[in-house]
């Protein structure tokens, strides 16, 4: 590590910002993902990223283990048409995203905290929106007390 | 392989029994500067199962792959963690390193905190370095879990389909026929040959373009190995590395739809050229023309240069038009100036008479085209550059002669006003309009909108398409001759592949836990490769997946109300582990 970045992790605490699981894919929106990055466009360090080899592969308990676990929001970064495994690929990430919501709402969580677009591989700007947006949305839902 | 079974799901390992390296990589201080890497090393070293916690320079280096290898070693390392750039440049290379010391590399994973966390948080090193120990701890929680794999090896076809007829085309259609490669070479245009096949003398050699097309098509038909569909158009592909069945819409009447088998695509569509908008640089007046327009008029002058019937005793070059621009094209097209310096020349040449005045902002003639711009200026050519925020300015004058208004920065940012006979738009490439090829093929663009490489230095013609490669100006502004180099470069590719005769796919494919299937058959519906079959299991009826047939999407995976089927390298269990594992991220 370099003096610079030594001193700059000494002389601030950061406000928590919320963390926000993604689920991307390796193909699709994981390369919009890294190009957000590579354009050093900033989004919240509370993003996190776990990347699939398709969305319709992603389990709806993964997205209720990962809210009661202690992530604010989830998104899914999802193929949209872009798909290259699966024509029905949007229908079927929509069922997941439906499920999810059934999921948390038994558990008494905000259903707001499940999140979808579609990041293409060049959606660099779009992604960090999505990120930008969701993370005040989240801040907005902390203080009307949701679970 | 005899240590996977089929149709089980992966067995976690005891995370205390695990032997894990954790590498932490500075790139250079790409990631360092906003992330403190040695806090990373402390934060995860006690991690369970970790025994080697590290940080590197350049973990990607000889010198940092040959300390990882000597540990793996050394430490009897089962597992490989890197924190670096995107798993999309150095998985492979990370791979390479485990298999060659002695690991499976299945047991290898990669964090991405460079893209995913360095680069987007330069304005916050605190939260980035938090983030990147939440990232390396999702990923050793992950490797915890991993089994050794050894990957599915599938025969291959011994064809390769070729998109575009353009100089970098046909080159590698030779390339391909001369290994032994079939080839199917689709040609959207009726007829082969591309932007080349139009172009009369070329930098730096004077070779024809025409000629040199000829030639190439002269070669192509002297090789029955390949065949050529012009007026042809890629319509589907199905299929995967190694397999592709790709439908060709062929001129007929009426139009006919067949369907070829190859083992590789090569992606050779070329460019587009800008087109200034009305009024650029007065695009639209009489004698105002673009380079393109400019060098079909000289390749066909032989005696005085003449436009519209007038002659043309004066011109003025004005470049980066379209280029360079923070609104537009940000990119460098990287040929203009050296053409233009070609061009300039050939005016000379034709009359040594006519002035030429290139009105430039910078002068990119790199390698021994710097030769031509020397040339050009010794012909008697007047280089003029304009300040960047004050490009010259085109106008019709009353006696419906052009003039140029310019500041020469260089001699004491004056304003000169310049009448000319032709002024010449020096315009760049562009991507072409390809938007139907681009969803047929799935293929990433970049941000100028150019098919995008998986890594410029490292693979240079590969995409994130296994087995389809891009050569030639659809990856970006070249000169002919880089586009035969890399048409050549994706030969190589191909042939390496194709002539092993099978090919290594990912084993992350689905696989069914027995004792939890009920056979529903609801994973059989949701797969539409028809990988999935019933099969009677000690008196019981279960679901199988065919490993050949699965594409590894994991659809089948939510629909299972058993939770029976899990994807390799993405299982239940490892995900969960990863998600607890992200959100530990405070420092040791």
């Amino acid at each position: 590590m370099t003096a610079l970045a030594a001193a700059r992790v000494d002389e601030k605490v950061p406000a928590p910002a919320p963390r926000i699981l993604v689920f991307s894919t390796n193909n699709i929106s994981d390369p919009g993902i890294d190009l957000a990055g590579s354009a050093h466009l900033h989004y919240s360090p509370g993003v996190r990223v776990i990347s699939l080899p398709c969305t319709s592969g992603i389990r709806p308990s993964w997205i209720l283990h990962a809210v009661k676990q202690g992530f604010e929001g989830v998104f899914i970064a999802s193929d949209g048409d872009e798909c290259a495994y699966l024509p029905d690929c949007a229908k079927r990430a929509s069922r997941i995203v439906a499920e999810a919501q059934t999921l948390l709402k038994a558990e008494g969580l905000a259903p707001q905290r499940l999140k979808m677009a579609a990041i293409c591989s060049v959606c660099a700007e779009n992604f960090a929106r999505h990120m930008n947006q969701f993370s005040e949305a989240l801040v907005a839902l902390r203080s009307t007390g949701a679970n | 392989m005899s240590e996977q079974p089929q149709n089980r799901p992966l067995a976690p390992a005891a995370p205390s029994a695990r032997r894990i390296g954790v590498y932490v990589c500075h790139c250079g201080g790409n990631i360092s500067d906003y992330v403190d890497v040695q806090a990373v090393v402390d934060a995860v070293k006690d991690e369970p199962g970790v025994v080697v916690s590290k940080h590197m320079m350049f973990a990607c280096s000889d010198a940092g792959q040959q300390e990882m290898e000597q540990d793996i070693a050394a430490s009897n390392l089962d597992g490989l963690v890197v924190a670096s750039c995107s798993p999309k440049l150095h998985v492979v290379t990370f791979r390479g390193v485990a298999r060659r010391a002695g690991l499976n590399p299945y047991e290898y994973s990669q964090a991405n905190i460079r893209e995913q966390c360095s680069w987007a948080h330069t304005d916050d090193p605190v939260g980035a370095t938090s983030k990147a120990i939440g990232l390396v701890r999702g990923v050793i929680a992950r490797t915890r879990l991993t089994e050794p794999l050894e990957p599915l090896v599938v025969e291959t076809t011994q064809k390769a389909l070729v998109i575009g007829g353009g100089i970098s085309g046909l080159r590698a259609a030779v390339g391909l026929a001369d290994l032994g490669i079939g080839v199917f070479l689709v040609e959207r245009e009726p007829e082969v040959g591309g932007w080349v096949g139009r172009l009369g003398s070329m930098y730096p050699h004077e070779r024809d373009g025409r000629d040199l097309i000829a030639h190439l098509v002269s070669e192509v038909k002297k090789r029955p190995a390949i065949k050529v569909f012009a007026g042809a158009e890629v319509v589907s592909k199905a299929g995967s590395f190694g397999n592709y069945q790709v439908g060709i819409r062929v001129a007929a009447d009426p139009p006919e739809t067949i369907t070829v088998a190859v083992g590789s695509i090569v992606v050779a569509t070329g460019f587009g050229t800008y087109g200034p908008a009305e009024s650029e640089f007065g695009a639209g007046l009489d004698g105002v023309v673009t380079l393109t327009e400019f060098k079909e008029l000289i390749d066909a002058t032989s005696g005085s240069l003449r436009y519209r019937g007038k002659p043309v005793r004066s011109l003025a070059y004005i470049y980066c038009v379209g280029s360079r621009q923070p609104a537009g094209n940000e990119y460098c097209s990287r040929y203009c100036c050296a053409a233009t310096a070609h061009a300039s020349i050939r005016v000379s040449e034709l009359d040594p008479k006519v002035r030429q005045y290139h009105l430039y902002r910078d002068i990119r003639t790199y390698g021994t085209f710097e030769l031509l711009y020397t040339e050009a200026r010794k012909d008697g050519a007047v280089y003029v550059k304009y300040p960047d925020d004050a490009p010259p300015v085109v106008t019709m004058e009353k006696s419906g002669g052009l003039a140029v208004t310019v500041r020469d920065l260089l001699s004491g940012d004056e304003e000169l006003e310049i009448p000319v006979d032709l002024v010449v738009l020096v315009t760049g490439m562009v991507p072409r309009k390809n938007e139907d090829l681009v969803g047929i093929l799935k293929l990433p663009l970049g941000r100028d909108g150019f098919f995008n490489e998986i890594h410029p230095k490292l693979r240079p013609v590969e995409t994130m398409v296994d087995g389809v490669l891009i050569a030639g100006a659809c990856q970006g502004p070249k000169s002919s001759a880089e586009s035969v180099a890399s048409g050549l470069a994706a030969v190589t590719q191909s042939a390496s592949v194709l002539k092993k005769g099978v090919a290594e796919l990912d084993p992350l494919v689905a696989t069914v836990d027995p004792d939890k299937c009920t056979w529903c058959g609801k994973c059989q519906d949701a797969c539409p490769y028809g990988a999935i079959e019933k099969l009677s299991l000690n008196g019981r009826e279960v679901a199988a997946i065919s490993e050949a047939g699965c594409k590894g999407c994991g659809g089948c995976v939510p629909i299972c109300p058993e939770k029976a089927i899990d994807l390799r390298g993405y299982t239940d269990a490892q995900i969960t582990a990863m998600i607890d594992g992200l959100l530990q991220e405070a420092m040791a």
